[in-house]
């Protein structure tokens, strides 16, 4: 109990004299809410919105494929790195040469990673770190892979946090809700995409029946 | 340009000769007030948002005590400290002594207002620290050793050429035949030249927009992804940040989120919006060792008390700036404070002292654009004019303006006096004006007509005229 | 009109000093029109100043003489007007939060506020009237909102409507219509780099639509762009929004 932290919430205290006072979230926006088909539609929208280029399959090990394809098609130099994220098993990334899991380094051009849900509202993804996934994994790289399970695209934020909070569990080191690539408009407000983030993210839905 | 509010008025003249910064706010304006049109129309919920979003604040505030309380707890919990700090001085002090301890050597910093509230840079390279500022538009004032004059687009008064300028005088592996005549090629430069930081540094220092007290969370709203690495990859995580920022629960931050970035910059949401709790886990991954926040009152609980206590509403997004005319006619710098344009004529004097700053809350035509698009309904003419009220009871202003306002009021107590002064100024300024609808010259007005003729008085009085033609 | 049917109710006319100093001819144009609508109008001797000049100054005290003196002289009548916005929002908001810990006081001015209105805010929503003639040819205009008018009474489309009704002239709109011309009260004279600037851009942008007149609210905003139209060597006119619609009435400028 140090001198400062006393004094603080002593003033504070002493400014509010009054008790506690019940306080509630706002309204969850419409375009957060409906049926899942339309819920898919809108993340696709917010998707093409933020600038994430984005491709669905209909398997799971249809995934490692398509990423192979967009590898080959956007051709990113630089080391290939995945998470451990067990939602990546099924994933056939084994296809992908020089694959490698755990940490980025300075030399890694792309990461794959997986997703904890993709959100309606603007097109954004939540993404975690753990003992899977080193965070760094969704910044340091230029480009950046990004699965969503089809079945965990939610509305809204409070629908992902749900989701991530499921069963009372704790919040992981760091969660990110992430929408488009890293960008900054710091230069003449001249909107430039890749600053020290990735340049590009690209997202690969699995609707797996 | 002085870095003292004290010479604002001198500090304007200065800004007014400057067509890069005028031409630059111009610019900023127009979009802006496009961008926000534009991404609010997409949201039909917005001003429901914004209701929700003053009473989220309004209840962190009444409950902040129990909050940081329990954001410590949670904080604690999660294997983090938190160091509480009265003014700027112990927090300098407290985020030099957790460097020290961590024997740190390269310092990667974040964007965060509250560093440069506690001149943290200053603290830092004083004990001998290397610190840089990650984010670009921290970075390039870093080199050129200004200070921010946005809250949000901290370099917004410099031109793309000044940006190349800067790194090519102090990037010394920079090829001279490398062009650095496009936004790209720049904030590739930059991009390079950070990412060895972020590499090499021992710590990374953040603010925070929001603390979390239900689950001891820290978050950051950010476009670029510095703060994300800073926070990542370095093994200690220093968290620097205002004592009003703590609110209950992960969904009030989220209803927050929504009002934010489509303030700030026009965007749906921010690219990046982190959740921040402790420090790495035992079976983590990676992630940083050891998680620090430093909670900063630095005159804050005195505003809580106080009948200014709105302003500590405040989510920092900058639109009160982006919008205002007063800062669109002078820039930040000319502020010469931390925080300008309104919510900065506001906070400046608490944090500077009145006497230093009063010629901040003056610099206002009460025009409310700013109150008009507060994502938290803050009324900051309210709050500036209760300034001007304890600069006018303190005897700041100039003595010629309390009499002017002594006599005025004294002759408004009695209508037919104060009608008939006015009638004998308006019949005088006929008189001058020899038949001209206006005045271009006028002793003693020199501060109307030294740019705007004074339009002349038709003569007499409504109330008089009325009167004499109705009869009664 | 004013028609035969009966006078419907007494409005107090607060003139305003800048109205009542400098332009007489604005008062009478916005008590013709609150007559044509059907109202008496009285004037009454007793007021002076709403207090703006005092309060946005931090002379509190002087604010609050200015106060009690308007709701004394005004509290009287079933409406009250005034021919500028931000005069009005003196009365609308600023008195009840002036003479808030003034028990004798602080309902009296909260009647007071429920019963005051700007003048056209008056004319297109209490009094529901619209212009019956078209103003004489004028020329093509601009409005301008000024801020307290805009932003503390809502009036934005009131002065549209009626000039839309009147059949008026051509209404071109600016870019911006909403953002301040930076007079400001004593702020004008304070900061007058500031204040000019302001007035550039908003000079600026009138300009840009071609428009022959700029029309508003609140003559202390019209006499300050006059001022820098003036100097500015520019064309373009100004004229109070009741000038404009009481010249489409066509009873002359009188008031008799
Ligand atoms: S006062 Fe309001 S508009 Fe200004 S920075 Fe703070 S939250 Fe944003």
């Amino acid at each position: 109990m140090s001198a400062p932290r006393d004094d603080i919430l002593g003033r504070i205290r002493a400014a509010n004299p009054g008790p506690e006072v019940p306080v509630s979230p706002g309204p969850v926006p419409a375009r957060g809410r409906g049926e899942a088909s339309a819920l898919r539609q809108r993340f696709f929208a917010g998707l093409d919105m933020a600038g994430v280029s984005h491709a669905t399959v209909t398997s799971w090990p249809g995934v490692g494929a398509e990423i192979e394809r967009f590898l080959a098609e956007a051709g990113p130099g630089g080391g290939l790195v995945a998470s451990n994220d067990p939602m990546l098993e099924p994933c056939g990334l084994d296809r992908l040469p020089g694959l490698r899991r755990g940490a980025p380094e300075a030399g890694d051009g792309v990461s794959i990673t997986g997703t904890v849900a993709g959100i309606a509202e603007t097109g954004t993804l939540m993404v975690r770190s753990g003992p899977d996934i080193a965070n760094a994994l969704h910044f340091l790289p230029d480009t950046h892979v990004a699965v969503v399970d089809a079945a965990r695209i939610v509305g809204a934020y409070e629908d992902a946090f749900a989701l991530l909070r499921a069963g009372g569990a704790p919040l992981p080191r760091n969660v990110t809700l992430i929408t488009g690539p890293s960008r900054s408009s710091d230069i003449e407000r001249i909107l430039q995409i890749g600053v020290h983030g990735p340049r590009t993210l690209h997202v690969v839905v699995c609707d797996a029946p | 340009m002085h870095a003292d509010s004290a010479r604002f008025p001198d500090n304007v003249t200065a800004a007014r000769r400057d067509p890069m910064l005028l031409g630059a706010l111009q610019r900023l304006q127009r979009d802006a007030r496009a961008g926000r049109a534009e991404v609010i129309a997409r949201l039909p919920e917005f001003e429901a948002l914004r209701d929700a979003a003053r009473e989220i604040r309004n209840g962190a505030l009444a409950n902040l005590a129990a909050n940081l309380e329990r954001f410590e707890e949670n904080v604690i919990a999660n294997g983090g400290a938190v160091h509480w700090c009265r003014d700027a001085a112990e927090a300098g002090a407290a985020v030099t002594r957790i460097c020290r301890e961590a024997g740190a050597r390269t310092v990667a910093k974040g964007k965060s207002m509250v560093s440069e509230e506690i001149a943290l840079n200053a603290a830092l390279l004083g004990a001998g620290f290397d610190v840089v500022e990650t984010d670009l538009g921290e970075y390039v004032l870093q080199l050129r050793d200004e200070t921010p004059s946005h809250i949000v687009i901290p370099a917004i008064h410099l031109t793309k050429d000044q940006f190349a300028e800067t790194f090519r005088d102090a990037h010394d592996a920079l090829p001279e035949d490398r062009s650095l005549e496009e936004a790209r090629a720049i904030t590739d430069e930059a991009r390079g030249a950070l990412r060895d930081v972020f590499l090499r540094a021992d710590v990374g220092i953040t603010g925070a927009n929001f603390l979390i007290a239900e689950t001891g969370s820290v978050v950051i709203v950010t476009n670029e992804g510095n703060g994300d690495l800073a926070q990542s990859l370095p093994r200690t995580h220093i968290v620097v940040t205002g004592i009003e920022k703590a609110l209950g629960t992960v969904e009030e931050a989220l209803t927050l989120v929504r009002v934010l970035a489509r303030s700030a910059t026009g965007q749906e949401i921010s690219a990046y919006t982190t959740f921040a709790t402790g420090a790495r886990r035992a079976d983590d991954a990676a992630g940083p060792e050891a998680f620090h926040v430093v909670l900063v009152d630095n005159g804050r609980s005195d505003l809580l008390g106080g009948p200014k206590r709105e302003i500590l509403r405040c989510i920092r997004c900058g639109a009160c700036q982006t919008v205002c005319p007063v800062y669109g006619a002078v820039g930040g710098h000319a502020y010469g404070a931390v925080y300008a344009g309104p919510v900065g004529s506001v906070l400046t004097p608490a944090l500077s002292g009145l006497e230093t700053a009063k010629h901040l809350p003056e610099a206002s035509s009460f025009c409310g654009a700013c109150e008009a698009v507060c994502p938290v309904r803050i009324p900051l003419p309210r709050l500036l004019r209760l300034w001007r009220q304890d600069a006018f009871q303190a005897h700041l202003g100039p003595t010629a303006l309390r009499w002017g306002l002594f006599a005025w009021s004294a002759l408004t107590a009695w209508p037919g006096a104060y009608r008939a002064a006015g009638a004998i100024g308006g019949r005088v300024l006929r008189l001058l004006a020899m038949g001209r609808p206006r005045l271009a010259r006028l002793p003693f007005a020199g501060k109307w007509t030294g740019g705007r003729d004074l339009p002349v008085p038709e003569g007499g009085t409504f109330v008089g005229q009325w009167h004499r033609r109705r009869g009664k | 009109m004013p028609s035969d049917t009966e006078t419907r109710a007494t409005v107090g006319f607060f003139a305003t000093c800048l109205v009542d100093l400098f332009r007489p001819s604005v008062g009478f144009a916005a008590a013709r029109l609150i007559e044509r609508a059907g109202y008496r109008v009285v004037v009454p001797r007793a007021q002076s100043c709403c207090g703006q000049p005092g309060y946005n100054s931090g002379d509190r005290d002087a604010a609050r003489r200015a106060a009690r003196r308007a709701v004394a002289v005004f509290e009287g009548f079933e409406h009250v007007v005034a021919p500028s916005g931000s005069c009005a929002a003196m009365f609308v908001h600023h008195f009840p939060d002036l003479l808030s810990d003034d028990a004798g006081w602080e309902g009296r001015a909260r009647a007071l506020a429920g019963k005051t209105c700007e003048l056209v805010d008056f004319l297109a929503r209490v009094a529901g009237w619209r212009p019956e003639a078209a103003p004489p040819a004028a020329g093509s205009i601009t409005y301008h909102d000024s801020c307290a008018g805009l932003r503390e009474l809502g009036i934005r489309e009131q002065p549209r409507a009626l000039i839309a009704a009147a059949g008026a002239p051509e209404l071109r709109e600016m870019e911006g219509p909403d953002i301040c011309c930076g007079f400001g009260g004593t702020f004008c004279v304070k900061y007058p780099a500031i204040s000019e600037a302001m007035a550039d851009k908003k000079i600026d942008a009138i300009e840009a639509t071609g428009a022959d007149t700029v029309v508003g609210g609140d003559l202390g905003c019209l006499l300050h762009i006059e001022g820098r139209l003036s100097r500015r060597g520019s064309a373009v006119g100004t004229s109070h929004v009741a000038e404009l619609l009481a010249a489409g009435s066509g009873d002359g400028m009188g008031g008799d």
